[in-house]
């Protein structure tokens, strides 16, 4: 539910920063279907969370570090809306400029997906394909006893 | 849910305009914000409210497990081929120019049709995926093994 009402923030979030085409895939992605995915899978696991008693020190040094690295290195991050930064200067200014008359069509972000960068999409449809494979492979195989129970049964 | 009259008047008034929105999307997406993917999950999204509403076996009726699989095939393949398309006409991998005389017009029939590739493939794996979860848990209950009663009963 949250999930939900955090995309949906989001996407209307992306709506004002005219990004229209990302705000579409999270409204639709992010609050719609997985959402529904997300009540599928609970409907599969118990409703009661198994008791683990204390916690794990290791687990939250390495979690510290590694949050504090995270930290540290977005001080190098360029400095936000900048118009000097590498994200300005790099082929963004040739897409703007050449994409209508290369293309036609007024949808950059269409046109770089599809024509520009197209092997990347390739790859992008190769990733979904796969991971609808992956659930196939593991949800199709008849449900059966996990081996912890069958110890404590026999 | 069938025998809700407002959900099921709700739904019969919703599901074709979700679809055709989900269409509008895939196909103006040169024009307005959209694409191959976000048309995929919104079409995948309206039979999956039909669905909800009129349970996993109609909804499979309409369209078999057998063709989800297929088509999320042939997505990948549609898009594949129209690389090979490109090479086949004398151009390189993915290039859409030399498929038309003009340009403009090979570069937005590739890309709308690229698009339809992308669109297929996701609009079948997100059916394929709520069929598998949606299937799992009465399977799970066949098999005697339901997670809620397992928890409720510590003696076991």
């Amino acid at each position: 539910m949250l999930f939900a009402i955090y995309s949906l923030i989001i996407a209307g979030l992306f709506a004002t920063l005219d990004a229209g085409d990302v705000a579409l895939t999270e409204a639709a992605v992010g609050a719609g279907i997985s959402t529904v995915l997300i009540l599928a899978v609970l409907t599969l696991v118990p409703r009661h969370e198994h008791r683990h008693a204390g916690h794990s020190i290791p687990a939250l040094i390495i979690v510290t570090i590694t949050g504090a690295a995270l930290i540290y290195a977005t001080f190098d991050l360029p400095e936000f809306g900048d118009f000097n930064n590498p994200v300005h200067q790099h082929v963004g200014p040739y897409f703007i400029e050449q994409t209508y008359s290369d293309m036609g069509i007024p949808n950059m972000v269409a046109a770089v997906l599809a024509s520009y960068r197209s092997i990347d999409t390739m790859g992008e449809a190769v990733v979904i394909l796969t991971a609808g494979i992956a659930v196939y492979a593991l949800l199709s195989v008849p449900p059966r006893r996990r081996r912890r129970d069958q110890e404590r049964d026999s | 849910m069938k025998d809700n009259a407002i959900l099921v008047v709700v739904a019969r008034f919703v599901i074709p305009l979700v679809m055709l929105f989900g269409l509008y999307v895939q196909f103006h997406g040169e024009y307005s914000p959209g694409g191959g993917f976000q048309a995929g999950v919104i079409f995948a999204a309206g039979w999956i409210l039909f669905v909800f509403i009129y349970g996993l076996e109609t909804g499979l009726r309409i369209i078999p497990e057998r063709l989800i699989y297929t088509l999320a095939c042939l997505g990948v393949l549609l898009y594949c081929l129209m690389g090979v398309l490109g090479v086949v006409m004398g151009g390189r991998f993915l290039d859409f120019d030399p498929l038309l005389d003009s340009p403009h017009a090979a570069q937005q029939a590739g890309i709308i049709l690229v698009e339809f590739g992308v669109g297929v493939t996701v609009a079948t794996v997100v059916m394929l995926f709520f069929v598998m979860f949606a299937r799992r848990r009465s399977e799970v209950i066949a098999a005697g093994l339901d997670p809620d009663a397992e928890a409720e009963d510590p003696e076991r």
